[in-house]
């Protein structure tokens, strides 16, 4: 509970101090937008923060997003494939890519750091190979799919302003996965094999299958995450679509309040997290004039919070 | 008449909420061995980190040799030639045993490290405590007990005068023990004044010139070598009267509720085990370390599943292949390694006494929150486990709340088995006594119990009959009337098949 009122007020905090620096940072434009990435962003972080609450990581994330971003307009414009079944595969994909991972953890034993960076190298590498490193895209159709991330949501009697579609989505995996996790037997034995996972073994918890189900859902959210990227942006260039959205995920899901030691984590802070990304990316562009600081301003935000809760954390248990 | 060794005097120290010390002394002489007892929060801890530099005492001062001392840091404390052998092991296990003998003071010559001398002069060391092993040996492929000897050879190549021993028994097997009370002895021959802390009360009468009690933070008496007796011991630790430690009464046993035949374990797959185990019976299971007990629980509970024979619980063949299995089964296990395996130190007493039935008392996957607070509540005053909250976090609790939080979890149950794998390890005298009556209640109550231990003491105290292992084997059994600590020994050491 602390840690996210104190990533609140962070969020808080940057909000004011980039609305001051800049006018547009509160148009509705901006904040339409703003909105959808975080949204979009938002997704793929629970998916990962699933993963670190078992104590794991999963760095294949921006290769599954670019996998599906890729792949689903490849087979509907290239192959002209139906919708359906175009989708049917997205989840095919997905599902299978975190069983396996999943079974190479639980069954092999291998470290979750090394199978996933395996992934993040196999899957983007597959994705260039199938796609011949060529862009792909939509063009001018595929409208109609192309509403669930596009689309826009009127609010009553508000003019200028309305709710973009992926919010939807975050809305609703949010609160299917908060509920999942601190009201449901497994999410209860999400946490402790997270926590301890000898002591949850001895608990009678089939903890191999627990950690198959985080690593199964951090790929599916990857996957609809991808979907609605390039819905959102219509084309995709394998060689970059997705780059580093596995550290701006787990960097939300850290921030978030997420221990990497697992045990520890809520759906909530996660959100926060991955809006504190976007409003520190956003604020980078509308402020300064190079965008190539970018990485350092982040890792400077990130690394200071991390600093300042741990301080926090030394001085609550010395009083 | 010279100045002692060591002199603590007026001891100090407070924590946020707690007054651990509240004005300790103690003194050392040479070629001594001062056993310091009491329970858990008496303070034992506390006292010896200041002595080692591991913390600073709020007032109060320390003498050695009669000069007044500073003690800022273990480093300096070592300078003082007092060394601290941890009650969990400091080597690093994948280093040999002359590496970590000179660990953080290497010898060097032309800027790298000579092997050659550390080799030769860890074997020094090593000869002069009687351990025979080959200096270059990893550590990890010693044995617990060599390793708290190559603890003390350690402490002893940087001339250690002062050695400071908290719970060195605890994991290690009777033989073992018997060899470091040897090197103990040894040692104190030399003039080496020795600091003793131990909750068995048995070696300390063994071992012990003089014992210290500490209760609640302060000295509760001191007792000489002819005044040194169990129950004397007892009653200034707690400060009553524990007349009757061990209140067993058997109970005639019912119907077999435990059959195990030709069990073999993973580590032992030559042996086969056969016994069983009836309704209302506390069998326990004694053996030197190594002697095969927790494979052999462990397996019965699935944890490492068995490779051969059967197990019937209750009449019904299983032969558990996790813990899953066991407990749909009617097993239950309280693990040897509590922190780790026994309780999920970062959650609250109550999900970790749910954490078992939290699925039979679920309604369609969610978590009844209701039936899981009724089941704590119920649980806190059956065992009568102490803490604030059901909501209080485990980790704040005492080894002893912290073994009932783990039984609370498996009585949730109700299971028709319950193996117990040292139940009172690190637990101080008056939660023992309360872990025994509960014992002794479920055994009312019809369950049949298995209980390993390293205590001797417990067993014979406790238990309706005894298996004894040696090596993976069941090398015998005694019923109560034939069981003694010869008897027992005899059997763990496998003496009459090798004499």
């Amino acid at each position: 509970m602390r840690k996210i009122l104190g990533i609140s007020a962070l969020l808080l905090v940057v909000c004011v101090v980039t609305a001051a620096l800049s006018n547009s940072f509160l148009s509705a434009y901006n904040l339409e937008n703003l909105i959808r990435r975080t949204a979009l962003f938002g997704i793929i972080s629970i998916g990962v923060a699933f993963v670190i609450v078992t104590g794991g990581i999963d760095l294949s994330v921006g290769s599954v997003v670019c996998l599906v971003g890729c792949g689903v307009p490849w087979l509907l414009t290239t192959h002209g494939w139906p919708v359906p079944l175009a989708l049917m595969m997205a989840v095919v994909a997905s599902v299978g890519i975190g069983l396996f991972h999943g079974l190479l953890i639980t069954r092999l034993r291998l470290p979750p750091f090394v199978v996933t960076l395996c992934g993040l190298l196999l899957y983007r590498g597959i994705t260039r190979g199938f796609t011949r490193d060529q862009t792909v895209g939509f063009g001018a159709e595929f409208k109609g799919l192309r509403l669930l991330s596009t689309g826009e949501i009127p609010i009553p009697f508000v003019s200028g302003f309305s709710i973009p579609a992926p919010w939807i989505f975050l809305l609703g995996v949010a609160i299917a996965s908060a509920v999942f996790l601190n009201r449901t037997v497994y999410g209860r034995h999400l946490l402790a094999l997270g926590s301890n996972e000898q002591a949850a073994r001895f608990s009678g918890i089939n903890t191999g299958r627990m950690t198959m189900l985080a690593y199964v859902i951090s790929s599916s959210l990857a996957g609809l995450g991808g979907l609605l990227f390039v819905l959102d942006v219509n084309s995709a260039q394998p060689v970059d679509f997705g780059n580093f959205y596995e550290l701006y995920a787990i960097a939300a899901a850290v921030l978030g309040g997420c221990s990497l030691r697992g045990g520890e984590g809520t759906i909530v802070g996660v959100i926060v997290g991955a809006a504190l990304m976007q409003v520190l990316r956003n604020m980078i562009t509308l402020v300064t004039t190079h965008n190539n600081i970018e990485f350092a301003i982040i890792g400077a935000v990130i690394l200071s919070g991390v600093v300042a809760d741990e301080l926090v954390r030394r001085r609550l248990r010395r009083a | 008449m010279t100045s002692p060794l060591l002199q603590a005097i007026g001891l100090t120290k407070s924590y946020p909420g707690v007054h651990a010390l509240k004005g300790v002394g103690l003194t050392l002489q040479r070629g001594e061995v001062l056993a310091v007892i009491g329970e858990n929060g008496a303070g034992k801890s506390t006292l010896m980190k200041i002595l080692a530099g591991v913390q600073t005492p709020d007032t109060g001062s320390i003498e050695v040799d009669g000069r007044l001392v500073e003690l800022p840091s273990v480093v300096e404390a070592q300078g003082m030639g007092i060394a601290l052998i941890h009650q969990e092991l400091n080597l690093a296990d994948n280093l040999d045993v002359a590496a970590n003998i000179f660990l953080g003071r290497e010898r060097v010559r032309n800027g790298l490290i000579d092997t050659r001398r550390h080799l030769a002069e860890a074997k020094v060391h090593l000869d002069s405590i009687g351990l025979d092993v080959d200096p270059a040996t990893p550590v990890g492929l010693l044995s617990l007990g060599q390793q708290q000897l190559v603890e003390i050879a350690k402490a002893l190549s940087v001339d250690a005068r002062v050695l400071i021993f908290d719970e060195p028994t605890s994991s290690l097997s009777s033989g073992e023990a018997a060899n470091l009370f040897r090197v103990i002895r040894e040692l104190r021959s030399r003039g080496v004044g020795i600091v003793y802390i131990s909750h068995r009360l048995g070696e300390v009468k063994e071992l012990a010139d003089r014992v210290v009690v500490l209760r609640d933070g302060e000295n509760a008496g001191e007792l000489q070598r002819s005044e040194i007796e169990h129950g004397v011991m007892v009653r200034m630790m707690v400060g009553r009267d524990l007349s009757q430690f061990y209140a067993h009464v058997p109970q005639s046993p019912g119907p077999v509720r435990l059959e195990v035949e030709g069990l073999r374990t993973a580590a032992h797959p030559e042996h086969a085990v056969s016994f069983r185990v009836h309704a209302g019976e506390i069998v326990g299971v004694a053996g030197l370390v190594g002697a095969g007990r927790t494979e052999m629980l462990e397996a019965l509970f699935g944890v490492t599943p068995a490779v051969g024979g059967s197990v019937r619980v209750g009449g019904v063949a299983s032969r558990p292949a996790s813990p899953e299995e066991a407990i749909a089964a009617g097993l239950a296990l309280v693990p040897e390694d509590r922190k780790r395996q026994g309780v999920i130190l970062q959650m609250a007493v109550r999900e970790n006494v749910s954490l078992a039935a939290l699925r039979r008392d679920s309604r369609r996957g969610f978590v009844d929150r209701a039936r899981e607070e009724g089941l704590a509540a119920a649980m806190i005053s059956k065992l009568g486990i102490k803490t604030p909250s059901d909501r209080q976090v485990v980790q704040f609790l005492s080894g002893g709340n912290q073994q009932k939080v783990v039984l609370g979890k498996w009585l949730a149950l109700k299971p028709q088995v319950l193996l117990l794998d040292e139940p009172t390890r690190g637990i101080d005298v008056g939660a023992k006594h309360e872990i025994y009556r509960l014992m002794e209640e479920l055994a009312k109550e019809g369950v049949a119990i298995l209980f390993a231990s390293s205590e001797l003491e417990e067993i014979l105290g406790l238990a309706d009959r005894v298996l004894v292992m040696h090596e993976g084997r069941i090398t015998g059994e005694l019923s109560r009337e034939a069981m003694t600590e010869e008897a027992v020994l005899h059997l763990a050491t496998d003496t009459v098949e090798a004499g």
